[in-house]
């Protein structure tokens, strides 16, 4: 499926509309988003939610770390095959125990160039999450200390969680459709 | 002799002088090679960092010291060992007892769930998602249909509600249950496996009569519960509370102040709230460090913010605190279980929003719109609203996450699940390097891993 169709505009629609009333109030997300003038702050069924350009994720990651954000509770990816102009999104759940907050930071990462920065510098806990990633979806990330796939097979072709890799299926034969009832 | 032939002979003669680098991706794989994620003799630099766990604090750092390469070994424990927990592998470079480095090797049990679960409707979502940490099925259908509901923005009666935090909180003492057992097990202590599995047994009765199953119960659905309790649920839960303080007791006798115990666990397996933190580390373990984080108090999901209950933590971050952790959790899961049964609130036990819940038997045969709405259900499911949503739930092994992404239709486009487990395994280097290898045991018995949750 091509990447930029009639339908792109449409899907571009399935992201998160900036919405004003999502301005970050509290003083440590105010703080933190300061810096980074190409970031954008969205609210996402009430969460907070902000789309950066994968290239400032290191960054972004260290600012964020220093600003109270002690765990990397999760880092995922998603693949927008036509659904969308850039294909992949990488997401990373960063939490703040000492501030009770947590934020959604997500990169969108385009099908040429599946590579950005690694949060396991600043959130070693990460590291399993973007090996993961890598197996799954084939997006690699820089500075990371072993980028091996972790679930699947070394000798695996393909990553199984992209939307142009087939489920699979194994032909069920019904014993009783051929008997005359 | 070809040349894939000629590279294994090699490889199994100088093994332990030369390690070769990995081939390739031509390199035809054998049914014992240990493939890319291999930990070589000779490792420098990220790696050695990582699998040492010392990236945060060097409290594990030794003296470098010259030692023969003769005197190291490295072997593989697991995948098929009973202490394991599952076919959980870990690769452990010995120095006589001592275990100079460690590293998980996990994949073993991975069914691509995740990948399932963009071919299952939202509504067949939960019979999926159910069979990721079989010791707490319950809590991973309560998180999938929370996050759905978020999409949904669809309101849950209040006894669909107080019956998912009894359900959820009778399975996270079965699930403490079986972590007790098995931790007692490892370490020799087999009164505490058959006490553990016979108490359990309560449980997993009372979810038989509840949902049908003893496990797997996709009970727990997108917009409620699938049935109602079933009558005289009270007196069955009435008789679990009573006995079981009687059994905590009975397990203080055996283990609290037993010497064996206490010299298996205590400082075996130590980790600090900071490496939890930089480690994503969650749950019983993080709060044995000492660290009062919980998602039932600090993100209350499902009215669980209305009953009373504390959230017991540990000192030294230790085999021992993870373990009275656990034990004390299973007082308060009883506390919140009492109150909920003196506060069940009548009512429905699912929602009535005909676009979610199927409708009753009965109205199909009375009303035209209910046996549409029976067929849509059935037949396509229903549709979810565009856009993405985290949920996070207090699992009994720590924060479980799901991320859904829909995109308006009613199969998700991608559905995510934080397996706590899968980011507690990251504890393994850092609890273990420089330690007795005997220590092993208890340290990842005491971490819990469930090997379902962490491959998937």
């Amino acid at each position: 499926m091509p990447e930029e169709g009639p339908d792109a505009a449409k899907a571009e629609a399935v992201g998160v509309a900036p919405d004003p009333r999502s301005l970050p109030d509290h003083p440590v997300l105010v703080g933190l988003i300061e810096p980074f003038e190409d970031a954008e702050w969205a609210l996402s069924s009430g969460q907070h939610v902000v789309l950066l350009p994968k290239e400032q994720l290191g960054e972004f990651a260290q600012a964020a770390k220093a600003a109270g954000f002690e765990m990397a509770a999760d880092v995922t990816a998603v693949d927008y095959l036509g659904k969308r102009r850039v294909r992949f999104e990488v997401v990373a759940n960063l939490l703040s125990v000492e501030h009770g907050l947590r934020i959604r930071v997500r990169c969108p990462v385009p099908a040429d160039d599946t590579s950005l920065p690694s949060l396991v510098p600043t959130y070693p806990g990460a590291n399993f999450f973007e090996r993961e990633i890598y197996d799954m979806f084939g997006i690699t990330f820089e500075g990371h200390p072993d980028m091996t796939r972790i679930l699947m097979p070394d000798d695996w072709e393909g990553h199984p969680l992209r939307k142009d890799f087939g489920v699979g299926d194994v032909p069920v034969q019904f014993k009783e459709a051929n008997k005359v009832t | 002799m070809t040349d894939t032939q000629d590279r294994k002979t090699k490889e199994i003669w100088v093994s332990g002088t030369e390690e070769p680098d990995w081939p390739g991706p031509d390199y035809v794989a054998h049914a014992t090679d240990e493939g890319a994620q291999k930990m070589k003799l000779h490792e420098t630099g990220d790696r050695l960092i990582e699998q040492l766990g010392i990236r945060i604090v060097d409290d594990v750092l030794y003296e470098e010291e010259e030692i023969d390469e003769d005197d190291r070994m490295i072997i593989n424990m697991g995948p098929q060992h009973p202490s394991t927990h599952g076919v959980l592998r870990l690769q452990i470079e010995l120095e006589g007892e001592i275990v100079r480095r460690i590293k998980p090797i996990i994949g073993y049990l991975h069914t691509g769930m995740e990948k399932t679960a963009e071919t299952l409707t939202f509504m067949q979502g939960t019979t999926n998602v159910t069979r990721m940490d079989y010791l707490a099925p319950l809590h991973n259908e309560l998180c999938f249909s929370l996050a759905v509901e978020q999409l949904l923005a669809i309101d849950i009666p209040p006894r669909a509600q107080a019956i998912r935090i009894l359900m959820t909180e009778m399975n996270r003492i079965a699930s403490h249950l079986v972590a007790l057992a098995t931790n007692g097990m490892d370490l020799g202590a087999l009164s505490m496996m058959m006490y553990g599995f016979r108490e359990r047994e309560m449980i997993l009765a009372f979810f038989e009569k509840t949902t049908g199953l003893r496990m797997n119960n996709n009970y727990i659905r997108v917009g409620g519960v699938a049935a109602d309790l079933p009558d005289g649920w009270q007196g069955d839960i009435e008789e679990f509370l009573e006995t079981m303080p009687l059994r905590l007791a009975q397990y203080d006798d055996l283990l609290m102040a037993n010497p064996i115990w206490l010299r298996r666990t205590r400082d075996v397996g130590v980790i600090t709230a900071e490496e939890c933190l930089a480690y994503s580390i969650t749950g019983p373990s993080l709060r044995a460090t000492g660290l009062a984080h919980d998602l039932r108090k600090v993100a209350p999901y499902s009215g669980i913010e209305q009953y009373e209950f504390d959230i017991p933590v540990g000192q030294r971050g230790d085999s021992y605190d993870r373990y009275r952790v656990k034990v004390h959790e299973i007082e308060e899961s009883l506390k919140i279980i009492k109150q909920v049964l003196e506060t069940m609130p009548s009512g429905d036990y699912k929602t009535d929003d005909r676009k979610v819940t199927p409708p009753p038997r009965k109205r199909i045969d009375e009303s035209m719109e209910a046996l549409i709405h029976h067929f849509k259900i059935y037949t396509e499911g229903f549709k979810v609203p565009e856009g993405e949503a985290y949920v996070a739930i207090e699992s009994p092994r720590g924060e479980l996450g799901c991320y859904i992404v829909s995109d308006g239709g009613s199969k998700p486009l991608r559905m995510h699940t934080r397996a706590p487990s899968f980011a507690n395994i990251q504890a393994i280097p850092i609890m273990l390097a420089d330690s007795l290898i005997a220590d092993t045991i208890a340290a990842l018995a005491s971490l819990d891993p469930v090997m379902g949750d962490v491959d998937r």
